[in-house]
Order: structure tokens, then C-alpha cells, then sequence
């Protein structure tokens, strides 16, 4: 073989095994994962036989299912709604640069470096009703605390399908335990946007007489408006896939009001052998994440988000 | 009325004394005490798990959960040491060798994408990429099956193996970016000199890699250390990970809560020491548009 054409093929080659990898262990086993979802495997001894649609049908009328769904809508409404919001306030904070920033920075991102199981462990403590935030918020004055994750409340109570419609209650405690966990990486985006913004552009607008509020308003927040996009679809793909919290914090809950697709997953093929029912969790899980995530990952514009220098 | 093409003028002469808004002490006095109050919210769970693994069982009431401890006592640390230490060396075993191959094969990725284009590199990369952002759950059943298949399933280099082919897309997507800030001329001249592309891999590449290795090395050592999913469904009781030993910890009702917050302080002390430490080399990861976990 010629030295150029040698030169032509050793790239591919080289990158060869992790291509194969990745198309063995993720799109041929996201393909089994189909096939299992219309098969009949949910009994112990595997059987592939085709069974159709029949594990959606059925976990599309499911009680559990239905109410997982309703749970991760409200679970991710809220989660991403707060940790935008937070994560703004803490990014302009911190880009204020009073002495000390760099130490409130990194307690705000600090959460982002344990593990879920360790905050659902530590939440699970401190929201416990009989203790924790209720003994503070007793202190205060409050008489009937909340019940946080054990209460069964769900407002308002429309009947939808076989479940009850509204905001559990009790996921609440997984929204607050999640937004002081991943707050700081909306602030860590954030803050990345805020510091990209040229010095002279608000400075020109100061000088036509804009207050710090309309700089904020007309030239900052639309300038950060890609941060937000970014930021928005990670959490989403986070919310979707939510099992260590959930699980190692509260379990599903009575009457699945904290329970999410991921923990409903690992239950019914690990611990209850639907396999079959299992794999179809996992394909919705999978449908619904990939309907936010691969727009964004073929448009060009975003993948310059992920052009970001790590020297 | 403001607009915004009249406020948008980067070329305008600014004179910096007379704009830079002078924040008056009342504002500046709000932005501490907003920032402080913040941080008491994220500190407090710490507060909690350092106070309430420091007391005596016969402390730990509900009423006295914000108190300090009145004598101090390692004795929770004792018994969580005693219930997860070998499941610590589990991890240890795993996380080890799993992010060093991770980040040589992160690297060899990066490399070639980055200064070796080919025709449908791009379209390559994008495949791979997609791999990060699938919930791990739809590949679980088939992934444990293969285990199973050639004898893998409950061990730890299964386990490895796993995290070093799951981290393929993260791993490459950061050593992509880091190497495409070396110049091109260096691999230009190094080709008119004869090297090939291995050559200029391991003499000229590599030796200017330590600070890519930093960042994927921390990233993933974090990463893998926190997973669970992968870990609670593929191994069981001695295989178990730290975290999975962790969760059994909390489950279980008859555990009092001091050991169970001495057991989370210790599965959590080596990736908080690393941020704590090396924490601007995380964040970096984290800014190259990582979330798994």
C-alpha cells in the first residue's frame, strides 16, 4: 500500500472500534430493546415471540404508567422552571464580582459533584415530616407543615384516564432535593453567556440613558437566549431519565405519586421479570427524549455549544 | 423608548468614569445577603449530614436535628465504614481502570477527529455523540444479556467495560475540542518530517495532552464513581459499587440515620475532595456540554 493512500485509511481504522462499539452497544441495542418491547418476554424464561403493540396498549392504560407521566410533566415543568430561574439569579450574583464571588460560586455548583443516591439519601432526612424543614418552619410559626414526600394530596383533582390529574404533592420534595442539586449548572451556563457579552455594549446603552434593568432586560436576557435553549433540553433529557433520585429518596410512593418511568423500568424487569413491558418503558423513555435532543444535536448552530475550549 | 438598534453600538466611545453605574453600600449589602442566604440553602444539607453522623445514636432525636452534637463521636463513621468499606474498594477497582482506558480511547477519538478529517467525519461524530443522550434504560436488558452471555454479568470489569464504551461519545467530544486548539502547523511539519499518524499521536499529541487528561480524567472519575443505574442492575451483593451499597443503607429502616449520613459523607468525600480541589478542571467538563449522571 502507497504512504497516501495508507494515510487515507489509518484514520478509519483507528476510530474503527469505537464506531462498531457504539453501533453494536447503542442503535443495535436500542433495536433489541424494540424488539423485546412487542415481544411476550414477561416471564422469568425469556420467549421472543411477537406480540404487536400489546405491552404499549397496556401500559398506555395502565394505572402506574399513567400516573409516571403525569408525574415527569410535573416533575420537569417545575425542576427546569427553577433551576433557570435560580440559576439566572445566581449567575448575575456572581457576575457582579464583589470580593468573595468565586466562594459563592462554588458552593452554588458544589451539589453538581455528588452523587443523586447522596442527595436523595441527605433530602430524604431533611424533609422527613416529623423533623427537618418542618421543625424550622414549626419554629416560624407554621402550624400544619407540609407533608412533603408522604403526603398523597394531588391538586386539583381531575379525573383523567384511570388516574387522578394534577401536581402530586409529594413530588415536590424531589423537585427542591433536584433544583439544589442542578441549579448550579444552569448558573454555570449562565455564567459562561453573561461573561461573553462585550463590556461596550451595555456600557453604549448606559450612555443613551438605559436603567441597569432595561440593559438586563433588552440586551442581556436575548443574548443569553442560547444558554437558555442548552439548558432547557440537558434538563429535559435529565428529567426524562430521573431513577437514582427517585429511588434512593422516596421509592413510588403510595399511589405512585413519586414514581417516574425510570424507577416503574427498573422495578417491573428487574425486580418483577416484564421484561417485555420493561423494554417498552424504556422505548417511550427513549422517543421522548430523542424528540429534544436530536433536533438539537443536527442543527449546526447548536453543536458550536459543544465548541466550548476545555484547555 | 428604548430600542435595541440604538442601544447596540459597539463602536461607540464610552467614557468608563461617568457610565459604570456606582452600585450605592445598600446594594451591594443586598447582593451579600441575597448570595449568603443562597449559599445557607446548599450548605445546609451538609451541615445536616456532617452534625447528625458526629452524634450519639441516643442524640439523634427528630427535635434535635439542627443541634450540634454534645459529645463528639465517630462511632456512626465506625459502623458505615464497617457496612461499605469493601463495596468502596469496588468502586475504587472500577473507577480506576475505567477512567484511565476511557480517556486513551477518548483521546485516540479526539485526535483523529480533530486533526485527521476524512470524508463523513462530521456525520461520524454526530453518531457517536447521539450515545450521550439516551437514556441509559434502552439498552439495559440487552446490555445485560451480553453480559451474561460471556460471563461478565455481576463483576466489576463488566462494569468497566461498560463505562469505558458509554463514555466513547463524552470522552471524544472533549479530547475533539481539545485538540483542535493544537495549530495545524505542528501536525503539518511533523508530516513533512515523515511521521505517520501514530507518530505524531504518541510524540506530539500526547506529550501536550496532560491538561485534556486532567479535565476527562476528573469528569469521568466523577462520573462513574456517582452512576447507578448501570451499577444496581448489573452487579449484587459483594460486586456491589459504593452507591448501590449506599441505597441498600437507607432502604433498610432499622439503619439509624447518623450511620446513614456518615455512609453519604463517605461515598460522597472523594468527588466533593475533587471538587474542592480541582474544581475549575470539572467545571470545563461540565462546560463542554456534558450531563450524564
Amino acid at each position: 500500500m502507497t504512504r497516501l493512500s495508507w494515510s487515507r485509511v489509518a484514520p478509519i481504522l483507528l476510530i474503527l472500534p469505537s464506531v462498531l462499539a457504539i453501533a453494536v452497544f447503542v442503535y443495535g441495542f436500542i433495536g433489541w430493546t424494540v424488539y423485546v418491547s412487542m415481544s411476550n418476554w414477561n416471564t422469568f424464561v425469556p420467549d421472543l415471540s411477537f406480540a404487536g403493540l400489546k405491552n404499549y396498549i397496556f401500559l398506555f392504560q395502565d394505572y402506574r404508567f399513567q400516573s409516571d407521566l403525569r408525574n415527569t410533566l410535573f416533575f420537569s415543568v417545575l425542576f427546569i422552571g427553577l433551576c433557570l430561574f435560580f440559576g439566572l439569579a445566581m449567575a448575575v450574583l456572581v457576575d457582579q464580582r464583589l470580593k468573595g464571588s468565586a466562594f459563592f460560586r462554588n458552593v452554588f455548583l458544589f451539589p453538581m459533584s455528588l452523587s443523586f443516591v447522596v442527595t436523595g439519601v441527605v433530602w430524604q432526612w431533611i424533609l422527613n415530616p416529623s423533623t427537618g424543614i418542618n421543625l424550622l418552619l414549626k419554629a416560624l410559626g407554621v402550624d400544619n407543615p407540609p407533608l412533603w414526600f408522604v403526603s398523597t394530596r394531588i391538586v386539583p383533582a381531575w379525573q383523567v384516564g384511570k388516574i387522578t390529574f394534577g401536581l402530586p404533592v409529594a413530588i415536590l420534595a424531589v423537585v427542591l432535593a433536584a433544583v439544589w442539586q442542578m441549579s448550579g449548572y444552569a448558573m454555570a451556563t449562565y455564567l459562561a453567556g453573561l461573561q461573553g457579552i462585550p463590556e461596550e455594549v451595555k456600557e453604549a446603552a448606559r450612555v443613551d440613558g438605559a436603567s441597569s434593568w432595561q440593559v438586563f432586560r433588552l440586551i442581556t436576557l436575548p443574548l443569553l437566549r442560547p444558554m437558555t435553549v442548552s439548558i432547557v433540553i440537558m434538563l429535559i433529557h435529565v428529567s426524562l431519565k430521573t431513577f437514582d433520585l427517585v429511588y434512593a429518596m422516596t421509592g413510588p410512593g403510595a399511589a405512585y405519586v413519586t414514581d417516574v418511568p425510570g424507577v416503574y423500568m427498573f422495578e417491573t424487569t428487574f425486580r418483577g421479570n416484564f421484561f417485555a413491558n420493561g423494554a417498552a418503558i424504556a422505548v417511550v423513555m427513549l422517543v421522548l427524549s430523542a424528540i429534544v435532543t436530536v433536533p438539537y444535536l443536527l442543527s449546526r448552530g447548536r453543536r458550536d455549544l459543544f465548541d466550548v475550549d476545555v484547555t | 423608548m428604548l430600542t435595541l438598534p440604538d442601544v447596540i453600538r459597539p463602536g461607540a466611545r464610552v467614557d468608563k468614569s461617568k457610565v459604570t453605574p456606582s452600585r450605592s453600600r445598600l446594594t451591594t449589602a443586598l447582593l451579600y445577603v441575597a448570595m449568603i442566604l443562597l449559599s445557607a440553602f446548599f450548605l445546609m444539607p451538609v451541615y445536616v449530614m456532617v452534625v447528625t453522623s458526629l452524634k450519639l445514636p441516643s442524640e439523634v432525636t427528630l427535635e434535635q436535628m439542627w443541634q450540634l452534637p454534645r459529645h463528639l463521636s465517630f462511632a456512626s463513621y465506625q459502623t458505615a465504614l464497617q457496612k461499605l468499606g469493601p463495596h468502596l474498594a469496588n468502586t475504587i477497582y472500577l473507577v480506576v481502570p475505567a477512567t484511565i482506558i476511557s480517556s486513551f480511547v477518548g483521546s485516540l477519538n479526539g485526535y483523529i477527529l480533530a486533526k485527521w478529517r476524512f470524508r463523513g467525519a462530521d456525520m461520524l461524530f454526530t453518531f457517536l455523540l447521539f450515545g450521550m443522550f439516551v437514556p441509559y434504560q434502552s439498552i439495559l436488558i440487552p446490555l445485560i444479556n451480553f453480559l451474561q452471555a460471556i460471563g461478565l454479568y455481576n463483576t466489576i470489569p463488566g462494569l468497566i467495560l461498560v463505562h469505558v464504551i458509554y463514555g466513547i461519545p463524552i470522552t471524544t467530544l472533549m479530547f475533539r475540542n481539545f485538540y483542535a486548539a493544537i495549530p495545524e502547523s505542528v501536525i503539518e511539519a511533523a508530516r513533512i518530517d515523515g511521521a505517520g499518524i501514530m507518530g505524531i499521536y504518541t510524540r506530539i499529541a500526547l506529550p501536550l495532552s496532560l491538561p485534556g487528561f486532567v479535565v476527562v480524567g476528573i469528569w469521568q472519575f466523577t462520573s462513574i464513581w456517582n452512576e447507578f443505574l448501570f451499577a444496581v442492575s448489573i452487579t449484587h451483593s459483594t460486586q456491589q459499587p459504593v452507591m448501590v451499597a449506599l441505597q441498600n443503607l437507607s432502604g433498610s429502616q432499622i439503619v439509624q440515620w447518623n450511620v446513614q449520613m456518615a455512609a453519604a459523607l463517605l461515598a460522597a468525600l472523594p468527588t466533593l475532595l475533587v471538587y474542592i480541589f480541582l474544581g475549575r478542571f470539572y467545571v470545563r467538563g461540565l462546560m463542554s456540554g456534558a450531563l450524564k449522571g
